[in-house]
């Protein structure tokens, strides 16, 4: 930091001017030093709401089982594992971010990794719910642990993916619990010294006596990267391990070796979309336009449409080795999946997946606020078709034709989804009343490299290529947050 | 004169701190420690701070989640109850690489934060340390011992010297927060 300025290329990562360490604590602080605005009372009262159907839909099907649902006997996992799949995908964004991108030394990850790691945590908890809610007798869950019994000491199937999969997200779960409450603890520290009465007596638990002394903030940077460096196999563990409850089967359509990789890609492309979902109104509502900047927008936007072809370059594999394989049943599979009764599912995963998101190749586009807020929203109603589709379409006509059936929701399967939304935006709005959404501490380091006020010293300081100054000129244009007068008449 | 226990360096920069960190210890003037904001890379070789060891204690803490998995298995599946299934052998090594794979990742994520929060003392309801509030919001303190250091002002002369914007006189070590 000291002694170091940045390449005058690169864009800058907080913007405004007269932006200092106080200021920066101010801005974060606002929603939770002050009462809440309108904005976020509409949303907590529409996501209470939400999660109270998710209550009366989830104990209803504890009372009456899962009959409660449209399954029947060809299709006997639907919205549930769907519902499940999805929730674990959005969540590996926040791990992506703050994990992967640490290692890689994207600084860009400073401002958006406290809320997407937020968002991990809520979405693991919406995916886990449905992992009780679907066993039917959910106070028999503890089952799935490999605790010795009284039932013929017989042991949880250690070959089942389904008990790899237990494993993977218990562990992901608090690992990512973990890493984002470490990472919290000198910004609960500074709301702790700001606040008074109950307030910091709170605060003062929970900051676990933080101070930030050199020693406990050199140990806190290693402890960081140690905790990247596991969490990044960890989150393509977990996913895979998602995939393989599908791919060990023999199940047409699922027993396929590509499931890891294109679920893994498919995770992080449906995580980013709910991250730009989230942080887009966030950024507004809060005021947080000059740290969440355009260009973290287009950077994550690049993602997705990385992340977006993947899964495309995917989709047609999975339908070329279908035909190449040679086997019948593959290929009905398949060519039901497009053509059969489902065919709406599967087009509009394709168009949400794979077309709409090239749109992000026309810069007009990725750097159009409304426009890429719809498409985040588009790419989530895409990824929840896309496991509907490997789900459903792949159950719904079996080898034997005789049993072949549709799939029909019930209010309780509508409710249970539509109210597990709702539960996860009870929890991020509650978040950003009561923690810091932007790591305070992370984008203080980036203020004296990396903002948009160290840029124009520099470029006043007149020591830079011409050509340089201009191109980064231009690259401020898209922003948002920048005021282009004061580049007028640079 | 006598009263006074710790002086503190406010700075409002983080080169500024640096500098005044470099301006005491040319004068052999010991530093008790410093508080910032966020972390400042490069204070770790000035103040002396040794190399976390922190690193072989995550591994250490992975390998045994790898052995007890390895074992717990191999004694679940291969020993206290085999279940023959079509012939196979009972303890499929590939099979049990994913949940060993998980169990390493959690016994070093737990045993590298908890050995974390051992040696920096972290834990819930520990009462703050705190030396000056600001520490943990716009300003980069350095903390003298006023008894081990009896020249308060050539230090004090020092610190503002080096850019330090408030030069305080602590009577008590901590803020207390009762």
């Amino acid at each position: 930091m000291s002694g170091h300025n940045e390449s005058i290329l690169r864009e800058p990562l907080i913007t405004g001017n007269n932006i200092t360490y106080a200021k920066i604590t101010d801005d974060i602080l606002t929603p939770v030093e002050n009462k809440p605005n309108k904005a976020w009372w509409i949303g907590f009262i529409v996501s209470a709401l939400g999660a109270l159907l998710w209550v009366v839909a989830v104990s209803y099907t504890f009372w009456n089982g899962i009959g409660a649902w449209g399954l029947n006997k060809t299709v006997g996992w639907a919205w549930d594992i769907t519902g499940f799949v999805w929730w674990v995908g959005i969540g590996h964004a926040g791990t992506l971010i703050s994990a992967v991108l640490l290692l890689f030394r994207q600084n860009w990850r400073n401002s958006i990794n406290r809320s997407a790691e937020a968002m991990t945590i809520f979405a693991v908890i919406c995916a886990a719910t449905y992992v009780v809610s679907h066993m039917g007798r959910p106070w028999l869950a503890y089952w799935v642990l490999p605790l010795p019994n009284q039932f013929g000491s017989l042991w949880v199937n250690f070959n089942s993916p389904l008990v790899w999969d237990m494993f993977a997200i218990s562990t992901y779960f608090s690992v990512s619990l973990l890493f984002w409450y470490t990472g919290l603890l000198p910004d609960i520290a500074t709301i702790r010294d700001r606040a008074v009465g109950v307030k910091r007596k709170v605060y003062t638990v929970l900051s676990f006596g933080w101070t930030g002394n050199v020693k406990t903030w050199q140990r806190f940077e290693a402890v960081s990267l140690i905790l990247a460096g596991i969490s990044t196999p960890l989150v393509l563990s977990v996913h895979t391990i998602v995939s393989m409850d599908f791919a060990t089967s023999v199940i047409p359509g699922w027993h396929t070796t590509i499931f890891p990789p294109y679920f893994v890609a498919g995770a992080i492309f449906s995580g980013f979309a709910m991250v730009l979902t989230l942080l887009l109104v966030a950024r507004k509502v809060l005021g947080l336009e000059n740290y969440i900047t355009m260009f973290h927008i287009e950077s994550m936007n690049k993602i997705i449409i990385l992340t977006g072809s993947i899964v495309g370059v995917a989709y047609l594999t999975e339908f070329f080795i279908a035909w190449y394989s040679g086997s019948e049943y593959e290929q009905y599979a398949f060519i039901n999946r497009s053509t059969g009764p489902y065919w709406w599912a599967y087009w509009m995963m394709m168009t949400c997946n794979v077309i709409s998101p090239q749109l992000l190749w026309f810069k007009k586009i990725r750097t159009s606020i409304p426009a890429t807020w719809i498409l985040s929203i588009v790419v989530n109603i895409g990824m929840w078709f896309e496991r509907f589709v490997i789900i459903v379409t792949s159950l719904h006509r079996d080898y034997l034709p005789s049993s072949w059936a549709m799939f029909y929701p019930t209010w309780v399967d509508v409710s249970v989804f539509v109210g597990s939304i709702g539960l996860f935006f009870t929890l991020f709005l509650l978040f950003l009343r009561v923690l810091p959404s932007i790591a305070i501490a992370e984008v203080k380091l980036l203020l004296k490299s990396a903002s948009e006020q160290a840029k124009l010293e520099l470029i006043k300081d007149g020591h830079l290529e011409k050509e340089q100054v201009k191109e980064y000129v231009e690259s401020l244009e898209k922003f948002d947050s920048v005021k282009q007068e004061e580049y007028a008449k640079i | 004169m006598s009263n006074i226990k710790y002086i503190l360096g406010s700075f409002g920069d983080p080169d500024e701190m640096m500098h005044g960190i470099e301006k005491l210890q040319e004068n052999n003037i010991k530093i008790h420690d410093v508080y910032t904001p966020m972390p400042i890379h490069g204070i770790e070789a000035k103040l002396g701070v040794k190399r976390s060891r922190l690193d072989i204690a995550a591994f250490c803490f992975g390998i045994t989640g790898t052995m007890t998995m390895l074992s717990f298995v191999y004694y679940a599946a291969a020993w206290d109850w085999p279940v023959n299934i079509g012939g196979k052998p009972h303890f499929a090594l590939p099979d049990f690489i994913p949940i060993t794979f998980e169990l390493t990742i959690l016994f070093c994520a737990f045993g590298l934060v908890g050995s974390y929060y051992a040696s920096t003392h972290l834990f819930p309801g520990r009462a703050p340390r705190v030396m000056d509030l600001r520490a943990t919001d716009d300003r980069f303190i350095i903390a003298i011992d006023a008894k081990e250091n009896a020249e308060h002002s050539k230090i004090d002369g020092l610190l503002k010297d080096a850019g330090a914007l408030e030069v305080k006189y602590n009577e008590r070590k901590y803020i207390s927060y009762e």
